[in-house]
């Protein structure tokens, strides 16, 4: 079994900013355990010396060289998309928190 | 903001055992950012400097920096650490919009070097051993400026602009050790560290390392703990400490704030300090809270870095020498007292001097005008001495010196006029005639009107009492408004006495 619980739902719900009402966390916390618990079963697929891997693909050192392209944004470009720019920057709300 | 309470200094370390451990921060000097191929430099118009990857953009997609790589593995030799056989990249996830994406691409469990020691000089000479626990690499956010609100900084505000140019910039982040046994010694020995990781990437071309610009940050952490106590107390992480002499300030004024807490009986808590440079004080800034909780995890977008042995030898054979040999080879070649090269050195001057000299001047004027006039200046406003001017400048000042278009005087103003943003010193020169007057025609009508109008002085002159001239030539250099070379009036001053 799985180790979701409220709490923990309520948890991740905070971090990911998502409000979630209490039959909600009720709800989401038997399919996030049944998720895990299925997920889980890779633990019993593989044998305990099989090294962690972070890719499906066998491939290390993929670089780019240190050149600047030709996909480098005007200020207009790059603004776009913005809800809200004060003309050269985007606006976003007030920060109540402090940066990392 | 209410000014803390703070603990005599000396009381402070009575009772309890300062503990330090420092998080410094290098932006690496690639052309490109870490992740993508968009310009790394520093300023321009806001959002010019970016990709679809740096502001995550749907579909956009990182691809790792070689240079950035290459670079990394350098610092991480050059800091005595071993380099991981493969490393690899996570995901940071967190909600601040100074990254675009939502999550900052960092380094987790696996950072590309870890367990080394850098080997760094205190003022006496004292060597001591600061351990390294890892280097990683990871990307540096974008600005934001807070706007409106009553209590300024964030508090409080209504609306923040974000500027994406430096998102993505390549960062290696150093983390210490825990520093035990620093004593009186750790404002002094924050500064030290600081001062030799920047010696460091400076030797290796990595980074322009200039603290003013956040080149190069550090957040310092101190806790205390009482003598004799095994566990470690609560610590404090201090950011916003950019520049030498705030790192060696902070760390004081934290030892001093906890003690002063821990004194009362009170306890200290485990948060992010705000340094203040203009008030010398740290203000609380987020406690550690759920927030933190940054659910790391492997960056999927991205491949592991496993260096080849060859690599890594090939890099370690190009390092440069360590900063302490590399001191006592300099002191030997610019044939410095004990007493000058401690100078410079404790004014963490020694690679605005090497620069100076390298540019032409030499060690003994380049030593004199950093300690001296340019240390004062800077002393003055509160500022490091390499913000005001570039060795070049200063180099280009001693050259007019040395070639007698200027006396020390003179070069002074001169310094003082670049200092203010009016020009290289040859305009300068230029613009504000203040070149010596090295016109014999116009020094010897006024010699000869110093000498008519003090016929006293030409007699003594003329029985052999040669020091009389000092009222004539004070009268000359007055008429030329100080800019004559005193040797040559002086010269002059007797030529024409004798020949009257």
């Amino acid at each position: 079994m799985s180790d979701i619980s409220e709490e923990r739902v309520r948890h991740l719900a905070g971090l990911a900013r998502i409000d979630l009402s209490d039959s909600e966390v009720t709800a989401l916390t038997a399919e996030l355990a049944q998720i895990v618990d299925v997920v889980a079963q890779v633990t019993n697929a593989v044998e305990a010396d099989t090294p962690a891997t972070s890719h499906p693909i066998p491939l290390t050192n993929v670089y780019r060289e240190d050149v600047v392209t030709d996909d480098v944004l005007t200020q207009e470009q790059a603004l776009s998309g913005a809800p809200e720019t004060d003309g050269s920057r985007f606006v976003v709300s007030a920060i109540l928190g402090e940066e990392q | 903001m209410s000014k803390a309470k703070l603990m005599d200094f000396d009381k402070a370390l009575e009772i309890y055992e300062p503990v330090l451990g420092f998080e410094v921060h290098v932006e690496l000097n690639t052309k490109t950012k870490m992740f993508s191929s968009a310009p790394n430099e520093f300023g321009g118009d806001p959002n010019t400097h970016t990709t679809p990857v740096c502001l995550g953009l749907p579909g956009s997609l990182p691809v790792v920096n070689e240079q950035a790589v290459r670079y990394s593995i350098s610092l991480g030799l050059a800091l005595g650490c071993q380099i991981a056989p493969s490393s690899r990249f996570a995901r940071k996830n967190y909600f601040y919009p100074d990254l675009a994406k939502n999550y900052q691409i960092s380094q987790y469990d696996e950072p590309i070097a870890f367990e080394g020691s850098v080997e760094i000089e205190l003022a006496d000479g004292k060597l001591v051993t600061i351990p390294i626990e890892r280097a990683h690499m990871e990307e540096d956010a974008g600005k934001l400026t807070h706007v409106g609100g009553s209590t300024g900084r964030i508090q409080g505000a209504e609306y923040s602009l974000v500027d994406y140019n430096r998102a993505g910039v390549p960062l290696v982040e150093i983390v210490t050790k825990p520093i035990f046994g620093a004593e009186k010694d750790a404002p002094e020995l924050a500064k030290a560290y600081v001062s030799a990781i920047r010696d460091i990437v400076i030797g290796l071309g990595i980074s322009d390392a200039r603290m003013e610009r956040g080149n190069l940050r550090c957040d310092a952490n101190v806790s205390l703990r009482p003598r004799g106590q095994e566990k470690l107390g609560t610590r404090t992480e201090t950011k916003n400490v950019n520049s030498l002499r705030s790192v060696e300030r902070a760390v004081r004024y934290e030892i001093q704030r906890q003690a002063q807490i821990l004194s009362e009986g009170g306890t200290i808590t485990q948060e992010t300090r705000h340094w203040h440079e203009d008030t010398g004080t740290t203000s609380a800034g987020r406690p550690k809270s759920d927030a933190d909780d940054y659910r790391y995890f492997p960056e999927p977008d991205l491949l592991p870095v496993v260096p080849t042995p060859e690599l890594i030898e090939e890099l370690r054979a190009a390092l440069p020498e360590q900063p302490v040999e590399r001191r006592r080879r300099l002191k030997a070649e610019w044939g410095f007292t004990d007493l000058e090269f401690q100078d410079v050195v404790n004014s963490g001057l020694l690679n605005e001097l090497v620069a100076t000299v390298s540019a032409g001047a030499s060690p003994q004027a380049a030593r004199k005008w950093w300690t001296g006039e340019i240390a004062r200046l800077a002393n003055a406003a509160d500022v490091d001495p390499g913000s005001l001017v570039t060795p070049a400048q200063v180099a280009e000042v001693q050259a007019l010196v040395d070639e007698g278009t200027l006396t020390d005087r003179l070069a002074r103003q001169v310094l003082e006029a670049v200092i203010a943003g009016e020009g290289s010193p040859r305009d300068i020169v230029e613009k504000q005639g203040l070149a010596v007057v090295s016109d014999d025609g116009a020094l010897i009508a006024a010699i000869d009107e110093a000498l008519s109008a003090q016929p006293d002085v030409l007699e003594k002159i003329r029985e052999g009492k040669v020091q009389a001239a000092g009222a004539v030539i004070g009268a000359v250099m007055k008429a030329m408004a100080g800019k004559a070379d005193a040797a040559r009036v002086r010269e002059l001053v007797l030529e024409r006495a004798t020949a009257q």
